[in-house]
C-alpha cells in the first residue's frame, strides 16, 4: 500500500506492536525544560531506575525563567527550585544541559532546530504541546505528559496508539501583509479547537512549499490548538539547506548518508488520508483572534459574529466574550490595546523580529503601549543585532528583552495585569493564559508591530508599503 | 506513579457544561512550579474557584456543597484542550475525582489521565445532556461507571451506554499498572531497536 510521509516515520519507529492497544514508539530526541521532568526524575528514583540513553535527550531552561537580568539570581524562589532541579537532574544523569545565560538557550522548540538536533525523519518528544513545531522538518515531533518523559528517560520509548492522518492542502498565492501565522488561524478557525483531534497532520500545496523554514516552523507549531497532535511538512532542499553544518546534524559521509534517507521522505501520490481538507490562499486576510480559544480568530478587518452564526454551545460563547469584553458585531480594528508582546516558540524566530521592524522602523511605539519584545533564544539576538534590527527597534522606542517563553505562559513575572489587553504573537488566548484577568488577541508580528505604533488594533497593510 | 486500581465507580458528579474547558484552566500555569506531585488538587480549577481576592466562588460547581464528594466530572465537549502538563490530569486525582465524562477529549490530556489513573469516558452528545440535565433536576443522582463492562449507567433512569477503551488500557486500569512497567519489561528487544537507528 502507497504510504504517506507520516506513515513512513511513524512505520520506521514501532518497537512493538500490541494487539488492542498501542505501539511501542522509539524517541530519537528528547527535550526536557525545567517544568514537566523534576516529578518524572523523582518517578525514576524512586523505582530505581536510571536513564537509557541520556544523549538522546538535551536540556534547556526556558518556560520560568525571567527575560530580564538573567545575570541575577532568579528571585522566585519556586523557579529558582525547579532551574536547580533541572541542572542537578542534567548533570546526575549525564544528560546536556543549557540552563540560563548559556550560549545555546533559548526556548527549546527554537533551539533545537538551531543546533541541528531537529532532522528529518526522526521523532521527537517533548513535555509541551508545541513540540509540534518540529514537524516543519519531516519530523514526527508532539508533546507528552510527565509520566511519558519518564518512560523516554528509562526506555526512550513511549506507547502511543497510530493517530487517523489529515492533509491540509493550501495552494495559490497568499495576498499583501498576510505571513504564516495568518495562515495557520485561518485554518484553525475553519478547523475549529477540536477539528483535528485524533489526526496527526500533513500541510502540503505551493503556499508552504514557498513558506520560509522559519514560517514552516510557525505552521506546524500551531497543529496543536485544533486539536491534532501534531503537524508536518515534507522536507525539501529548504530543510536540508537549513540543518546542513549545524552543530548536531550529521557530517561527511553520514551526511550523505541521511541525505538518501530523507529524500525518500515524501507522500506517496496514491497514498490515502482519513481526511483532507483544501484552503485557497487567496482568502487569507490578516487575523486576530477574539474570544478565548484559538479557532475563534478572523481576518482582522472584521467584527465578532453573532452568537446565532458560530457553530457550538451559546452559553460557551457567551462567556467567552464576557471574558474578553467583547460585544457581538464589535469591530476588531481601532480596539484599545494595553499590551504587545513579540515572542514565543510560535514567533520569536529572526524573521518574526524583521517583519516587526518592517512597520516600526521609522515610526515610534504608542504611548499607551507596554511592549515585550523576547528573542526566542541567544542566537536570535545575536541575528537581530548582526542585522541592525536593535537599532530599528531602540529608534522607535522599543526595548529587547532576554530569550524565554516570557508571557507565552506567564510562569515568570511577564505577565500581563488583569483587565489589559494584549496583542500577542504567542499561541494561546486562553482565559489567564498571559495572567489572571488578561485578555489575549493572537495575531501576526505585522498586526503586532502596527498595533505597537497605533496603539489600537489596526491593519498592517495600511501601514506596509506595497512592494 | 502507583494509583489505585479501577474497576466500577458508582458516585454523584459535579457538572460543568462548559465547552474547550482548557489545561490552562484546570491548572494555571503559575502552579506549576513544584519538582514533586503534591498539592495539584488545592489549584484545580484556581481562577474559575477563587476570585482575585482567594474567595471561593460559591455557584461554580466545584464549590457547590451539593456536589461534595462526586468522584467523577462531567465536562463540555472538547475537555483537557491545550497544554501537555500533567499536572492538569494530577489536580484532578488529587482533587479526589476518579472519572471524566464528556462528549469529546483533546488527546493529550486523555492520555495523560489514562497514564495516572483518572479513566476518561466518551459517551455521546446525547448522553452526555442527559447526564447534565439528570444533575440538574437531583444533584444527588448517581452515575455507575462499570470499566470492565465499558457501560456508563445513570442509576435514575437505568439509561445506559457503552465507551471504547483499548484493550492494553483498560488492562493497566483494571490493575493499577502503568506503561512504565511493561517497557521495563522489553529493554532488551528496545535496545536491539535502538541499534537500528541512524541518529
Ligand atoms: S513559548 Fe509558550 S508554547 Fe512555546 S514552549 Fe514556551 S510556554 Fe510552551
Amino acid at each position: 500500500m502507497s504510504k504517506t510521509l507520516f506513515d513512513k516515520v511513524w512505520d520506521s519507529h514501532v518497537v512493538r506492536k500490541i494487539e488492542d492497544g498501542p505501539d511501542v514508539f522509539f524517541i530519537d530526541r528528547h527535550f526536557i525544560h525545567e517544568v514537566t521532568s523534576p516529578v518524572a526524575f523523582v518517578g525514576l528514583k524512586s523505582r530505581g531506575i536510571g536513564v537509557m540513553y541520556p544523549e538522546k535527550t538535551f536540556a534547556t531552561a526556558d518556560h520560568n525563567t525571567p527575560t530580564w537580568n538573567q545575570h541575577l539570581p532568579v528571585a522566585d524562589p519556586l523557579s529558582a527550585n525547579q532551574l536547580e532541579a533541572l541542572a542537578n537532574n542534567a548533570a546526575e544523569y549525564g544528560i546536556s544541559h543549557w540552563g540560563l545565560g548559556h550560549r545555546n538557550n533559548g526556548i527549546v522548540h527554537i533551539v533545537g532546530p538551531e543546533n541541528g538536533i531537529t532532522l528529518p525523519g526522526s521523532t521527537i518528544v517533548c513535555g509541551d504541546s508545541h513540540t509540534s513545531t518540529h514537524g516543519a522538518f519531516g519530523a514526527i515531533a508532539f508533546g507528552i505528559g510527565t509520566s511519558e518523559v519518564e518512560m523516554v528517560l528509562s526506555t526512550q520509548c513511549i506507547m502511543q496508539p497510530k493517530p487517523k492522518k489529515m492533509r491540509i492542502n493550501v495552494n495559490g498565492k497568499l495576498g499583501f501583509g498576510v505571513t504564516p501565522k495568518d495562515v495557520a488561524l485561518y485554518i484553525i478557525s475553519k478547523q475549529t479547537t477540536s477539528g483535528a483531534t485524533g489526526y496527526f497532520v500533513e500541510y502540503a500545496g505551493d503556499v508552504f512549499e514557498n513558506m520560509s523554514m522559519e514560517g514552516r516552523m510557525t505552521v506546524c507549531n500551531l497543529s496543536i490548538e485544533m486539536g491534532a497532535r501534531g503537524g508536518m511538512i515534507a522536507p525539501d532542499e529548504k530543510t536540508f539547506e537549513y540543518i546542513k553544518g549545524r552543530k548536531h546534524t550529521p557530517k561527511g559521509a553520514d551526511w550523505d548518508k541521511a541525505m538518501a534517507y530523507w529524500e525518500t521522505l515524501y507522500t506517496e501520490e496514491d497514498a490515502e488520508f482519513d481526511a483532507e481538507f483544501n484552503y485557497d490562499a487567496a482568502d487569507i486576510e490578516p487575523m486576530i483572534t477574539y474570544g478565548t480559544n484559538p479557532g475563534m480568530g478572523l481576518g482582522v478587518t472584521h467584527s465578532i459574529p453573532n452568537a446565532e452564526d458560530v457553530e457550538g454551545n451559546v452559553n460557551t460563547y457567551k462567556k467567552s466574550l464576557g471574558y474578553m469584553k467583547f460585544n457581538e458585531g464589535d469591530s476588531m480594528i481601532g480596539k484599545p490595546v494595553d499590551y504587545v508582546f513579540l515572542g514565543s516558540c510560535t514567533n520569536g524566530r529572526i524573521e518574526d523580529f524583521r517583519a516587526f521592524c518592517s512597520i516600526v522602523e521609522g515610526r515610534k511605539k504608542a504611548d499607551n503601549i507596554t511592549a515585550w519584545l523576547v528573542p526566542g533564544s541567544h542566537k536570535v539576538v545575536d541575528q537581530i543585532k548582526a542585522e541592525g534590527l536593535d537599532k530599528i527597534l531602540e529608534a522607535a522606542g522599543f526595548v529587547l528583552r532576554e530569550p524565554g517563553c516570557s508571557a507565552c505562559l506567564a510562569m515568570n513575572d511577564d505577565k500581563v495585569p488583569a483587565g489589559k489587553l494584549a496583542v500577542s504573537t504567542s499561541n494561546r488566548n486562553f482565559e489567564g493564559r498571559q495572567g489572571p484577568g488578561s485578555r489575549t488577541l493572537l495575531a501576526s508580528p505585522l498586526v503586532a508591530a502596527a498595533t505597537a505604533v497605533e496603539g489600537v488594533v489596526t491593519d498592517p497593510r495600511t501601514l506596509l508599503e506595497l512592494v | 506513579m502507583a494509583y489505585d486500581k479501577f474497576e466500577v465507580l458508582t458516585s454523584t458528579a459535579y457538572p460543568l457544561p462548559i465547552e474547550n474547558v482548557d489545561t490552562d484552566q484546570i491548572i494555571p500555569a503559575r502552579f506549576l512550579k513544584a519538582t514533586e506531585r503534591k498539592g495539584f488538587g488545592d489549584n484545580f480549577f484556581r481562577d474559575w474557584r477563587y476570585d482575585s481576592e482567594g474567595n471561593p466562588i460559591a455557584d461554580f460547581p466545584l464549590n457547590d456543597s451539593k456536589y461534595e464528594g462526586s468522584k467523577i466530572l462531567v465536562g463540555g465537549k472538547n475537555f483537557g484542550s491545550g497544554s501537555s502538563r500533567e499536572h492538569a490530569a494530577w489536580s484532578v486525582y488529587d482533587f479526589g475525582l476518579r472519572c471524566v465524562i464528556s462528549s469529546a477529549f483533546a488527546d493529550i490530556f486523555k492520555n495523560n489521565c489514562l497514564n495516572i489513573g483518572v479513566l476518561p469516558v466518551q459517551v455521546s452528545a446525547a448522553f452526555a445532556q442527559k447526564l447534565f440535565d439528570a444533575i440538574e433536576a437531583d444533584p444527588k443522582t448517581e452515575i455507575k461507571v462499570d470499566l470492565p463492562n465499558q457501560t456508563v449507567t445513570l442509576l435514575a433512569t437505568g439509561e445506559s451506554e457503552s465507551f471504547e477503551i483499548n484493550g492494553y488500557k483498560k488492562g493497566n486500569m483494571l490493575n493499577g499498572f502503568d506503561d512504565i512497567d511493561y517497557l521495563q519489561n522489553m529493554k532488551e528487544e528496545i535496545a536491539s531497536f535502538g541499534e537500528t537507528r541512524p541518529f
